[in-house]
């Protein structure tokens, strides 16, 4: 799947980016939480989240992610979505839930970020 | 040192969400243009950031410092208090005291220390209540 394709699926705005729309995406974590993200997300992993702010940018920048999808149709501000731009961000913006997101996504065929932990999703 | 390649100290400030992340931004820059590994330069972007943002939201002020030797990368967190009571508590994940500001961010998940522990080759805090803590981790180049 490629961003286009995630643009289609959500019904999604993009909002920085137009021309790294053919970018690969390979799996998907949906979070608030940065801690979280910075500790399972890799390059090749699309982020969908609800916060909108400096410190979700920040951590797309540590971890060099490619995409980012804001759910229920929140948009950041200009200079947030500048300096987007300058890392090479793509950023949509969905009017689905972040529930509502996953699930659409998940039925096209993305997968969660293969994650490791003791009582991990990998025994289910 | 006479074989240190880089060596550079940030300033962190108490509650200084605002520019919280750009000492670790540039860190990240400059390890990049060394040439560092996208792996290494990936799990000392991590955890410098998990570091970095611990001083903002928990300390009340310190000092990060990156050291580059042609063996390994070095992160030195120093600050100036209040010190962390029960060092087994805090690395434990999950186990958070920060404050609502931070979790409105995206932080305070009681995440960052086992991430940084996770992600350098070499991990080690020492802390005192009243004194401060010090993080020093290495990031292992070859
Ligand atoms: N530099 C520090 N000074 C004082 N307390 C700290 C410091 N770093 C971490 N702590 C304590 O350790 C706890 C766990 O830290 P961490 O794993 O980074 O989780 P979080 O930052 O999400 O709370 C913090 O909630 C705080 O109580
Ligand atoms: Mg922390």
């Amino acid at each position: 799947m490629n961003i286009q394709d995630m643009v289609n699926v959500l019904h999604a705005k993009v909002l920085c980016g137009q021309e790294r729309l053919e970018t690969k995406v390979y799996t998907a974590c949906c979070s608030d939480l940065m801690s979280d993200v910075l500790a399972f997300v890799n390059e090749k992993t699309v982020l969908i989240t609800g916060l909108t702010n400096a410190h979700v940018l920040r951590t797309a920048d540590m971890l060099d992610l490619k995409c980012l999808v804001f759910a229920r149709g929140k948009i950041p501000g200009d200079d947030l979505l500048e300096q987007a731009d300058e890392q090479g961000l793509v950023v949509i913006t969905t009017p689905a839930t972040a529930f509502t997101a996953c699930g659409l996504l998940y039925e096209a065929g993305l997968r969660g970020v293969p994650i490791e932990w003791p009582e991990s999703e990998a025994r289910l | 040192m006479s074989n240190t390649l880089l060596h550079a100290e940030y300033p962190v400030e108490a509650e200084d969400y605002t520019c919280a992340g750009e000492a670790s931004a540039d860190i990240k820059r400059k390890l990049k243009q060394l040439g560092v590994s996208a792996n290494v330069l990936r799990r000392v972007a991590v955890a410098s950031y998990e570091v970095e943002l611990n001083l903002v939201i928990h300390s009340d002020g310190g000092v990060l410092s990156l050291e580059v030797t042609p063996d390994r990368v070095r992160l030195i967190s120093k600050d100036r208090g209040p010190g962390i009571p029960d060092l087994d508590l805090a690395m434990r994940e999950g186990w958070s005291t920060a404050s609502e500001t931070a979790r409105s961010l995206g932080f305070g998940a009681g995440m960052g220390l086992p991430n940084m522990k996770r992600n350098a080759d070499e991990f080690d805090i020492k802390s005192k209540v009243g004194e401060g803590t010090t993080i020093q981790m290495g990031f292992l180049l070859t």
